[in-house]
């Protein structure tokens, strides 16, 4: 097993009547909720938790992009994986991801994700999501019917650049461009791992399959409800002959671990929350612009993650339900891998991006948790798919001698 | 109205409602498509020979993975008037349907009579700004696109079950599918510049609006009306941007007295 640590970022101080004074913390959020001083610290902080998960031994760092969301302050996921890629040097960077349909030309994220491959001596994880409607058609003004079509040319488009070695023309009907020529190249050939993204498109099951990507179901409803979607994936790699490796697939999933269940409670309860009660906040207009998802995806009965009644829901939950329904998997060490176990044999993934910090939650709580995790519950779940042991298809491998960066000591010129 | 199936030279399926005789008369729908009933459509069939294609992604209507941008939805049109034999029609667009109007009598100017713009998309004014379509909830649009929302709401369902939960299901799908062919022109700011070719446009031209629009203001009509040369305008009164459904005989009054 292989586990990532994964921070959303979420802005911390959405006041308390947030949901009654705004329809959406995405998109059309106000600016005036942002303070660019507290800014300051917020990234400092989460920056730290994420070389702190590197410290604690987590295989991953995790950081992903979203626009205009006040629970995901990364427009640019790629500025604060160059951070990490300087400041930690063991840790996979897994940048998951960037929207390869919102870039014009895309061959700026082959470039950026090379740049961060090399720098990071071949820790790169690429993730290529198709997109939330959220990003991709509200605030990037993408046609929601044309989205998925721009992603397949953006994808065809990066592939090749990473593997040519020559200047190539590419006539593509979103981008035209007459000489291809990424430079940097990725350190890992050929290519970075691939990790993709998805909510409960079919076409996304197909795609990952076809190409032996991971398919990363992200979502904060708990592996209850990702059930339906992993069992999905697994039976279009089953039906295309594809082996069976739960690295195939990964799970995002909340979890809180204290020293017993009630101390979890007691220590989390409130930024949980925080975070579905204020981050989920999102405007149900903006969630499923039509054309966004096909006609076929409609048709397979797959509801959009953020359907009205969900939404409605999630202000609403309390911790016993959040606990309960497995929204979140909390308590002591022994209650959590019980759960985790549950949750990874169930959906039957190799990778879970596990998600300590929550909402408002303060520094020492989240290092609490995460250190809990790392030294009690994380070694007991190592070895669980013990045939797939030597299955590293779906993971970095750096190189061997990789540069660590120089500490800027005072006297380290005279070193030198 | 009687139904008839024609096939474009680049393949995309039309079902096209016919009725009536007189000039031919082709009128392009706006971004719901056509209600269940149409009665305007039948008042036009009283006085031409009216054709109302659905365009690909509406209704029986297939092919819309073959339209991409503005210029195939304006070939497309010009393709199902070929497709139907018809020598210099009158062109009648509401909404969506006129933004693809116009398109065309910029792309061929003397390949109509007159041209009839009915609450047109296709124009945006920073000052006032549009509101988003795509980002409505399912019960926001009666509220905005009739002058009287509460029997807007009743064509917009048409009558249709909502607790049967298949029922509700097919007509989401069927949204979907037109509103994800509508975005391809509307999306996210409903302007293709037009207004450029504008200046090409040769026919005589009526710019028709309801004094209630509260999705396009009026003041868009004055907007069209100054960039097509001798084009004049026409307000009525107790109608929202569903102008033709809201005031129908008001409205083929009008046409009638234009196109003669």
């Amino acid at each position: 097993m292989r586990f990532t640590w994964f921070n959303l970022m979420p802005w911390p101080y959405l006041p308390d009547d947030f949901r009654q004074q705004n329809r959406s913390v995405w998109v059309d959020i106000p600016g005036k909720l942002y303070d660019p001083r507290k800014g300051h610290f917020v990234y400092h902080e989460y920056m730290d938790q994420l070389e702190y998960a590197d410290a604690l031994g987590f295989d991953g760092i995790g950081v992903n992009e979203h626009h205009q969301n006040g629970y995901g302050l990364m427009p640019s996921p790629n500025i604060i994986a160059a951070g990490l890629a300087r400041r930690t040097s063991r840790a996979a960077i897994c940048v998951i991801g960037n929207s390869i349909a919102l870039y014009n030309p895309p061959i700026r994220v082959a470039e950026e994700f090379a740049m961060l491959d090399v720098i990071s001596g071949g820790r790169l994880i690429a993730g290529f999501p198709v997109g939330t409607p959220m990003d991709t058609n509200f605030c990037y003004g993408q046609i929601p019917a044309l989205t998925r079509d721009k992603y397949y040319e953006a994808h065809e488009l990066i592939m090749r650049a990473w593997k040519e070695d020559e200047p190539f023309a590419f006539d593509g009907k979103y981008t035209q461009l007459r000489y291809v020529n990424c430079w940097p190249k990725p350190i890992q050939k050929p290519h970075p791992p691939i990790y993709i993204p998805g909510g409960g498109s079919v076409e996304t099951w197909d795609f990952c399959a076809d190409f032996d990507y991971n398919y990363s179901y992200l979502s904060f409803t708990g592996y209850v409800r990702g059930k339906q979607f992993l069992d999905g994936f697994w039976e279009r790699v089953a039906a295309k002959g594809k082996d069976a490796s739960p690295y195939r697939a990964a799970f995002a999933q909340i979890i809180c671990v204290a020293n017993t269940d009630r101390e979890a409670e007691e220590l989390y309860s409130e930024h949980v929350r925080y975070f579905f009660n204020r981050c989920l906040h999102v405007y149900p207009g903006f969630a499923d612009p039509p054309g966004y998802r096909t006609i076929k995806t409609l048709k397979a009965g797959a509801l959009s993650q953020l359907t009205e009644d969900a939404l409605a829901k999630f202000p609403t939950l309390t911790w016993k339900q959040l606990v309960d329904d497995r929204y979140v998997i909390a308590g002591s060490p022994e209650t959590v891998r019980q759960q985790m176990e549950e949750m990874i044999k169930g959906l039957r993934i190799g990778h879970v991006f596990c998600l300590f910090h929550n909402g408002n939650m303060p520094d020492w709580k989240t290092r609490h948790s995460s250190k809990l995790f790392a030294e009690q519950v994380m070694p007991k779940l190592r070895d669980l798919w013990p045939e797939w042991r030597n299955d590293d298809r779906w993971w970095p491998k750096p190189m061997a001698d990789r540069r660590e960066p120089e500490r800027s000591l005072p006297g380290a010129e005279e070193r030198r | 109205m009687n139904v008839k199936r024609v096939e474009t030279k680049r393949g995309a399926r039309v079902r096209v409602l016919e009725a009536g005789g007189g000039a031919p008369l082709v009128f392009l729908h706006g971004a719901g498509g056509f209600f269940h009933e149409n009665p305007f459509l039948d008042e036009l069939a009283t006085r031409y020979r009216v054709y109302a294609p659905e365009l690909p992604g509406y209704g029986e209507s297939t092919g819309e993975e073959l339209l991409e941008d503005m210029l195939d939805f304006a070939l497309h049109g010009w393709d199902v008037v070929a497709a139907l034999g018809l020598e210099r029609p009158h062109l009648v667009g509401h909404s969506m349907g006129g933004m693809i109007a116009a398109e065309m009598a910029a792309i061929a100017p003397n390949d109509l009579a007159k041209l009839v713009l009915v609450s047109a998309a296709g124009l945006w004014l920073p000052e006032h700004p549009i509101p988003d379509l795509f980002a409505f909830l399912p019960h926001e649009y009666a509220q905005v696109l009739f002058h009287d929302p509460e029997a807007g709401q009743a064509l917009l369902t048409g009558g249709l079950d909502f607790t049967n939960m298949q029922a509700l299901t097919d007509f989401y799908i069927a949204n979907s599918r037109r509103m994800a062919t509508a975005g391809k022109m509307l999306f996210p700011i409903p302007n293709r510049r037009v207004s450029k070719r504008l200046y090409r446009v040769a026919a005589e031209t009526l710019v028709l609006w309801g004094k209630q629009d509260r999705l396009m203001p009026p003041v868009y009509g004055e907007r069209w009306i100054q960039l097509i040369p001798g084009a004049r305008l026409v307000q009525i009164d107790a109608a929202g941007h569903m102008l033709p459904y809201e005031q129908p005989k008001a409205f083929v009054s009008v046409v009638a007295n234009f196109l003669g």
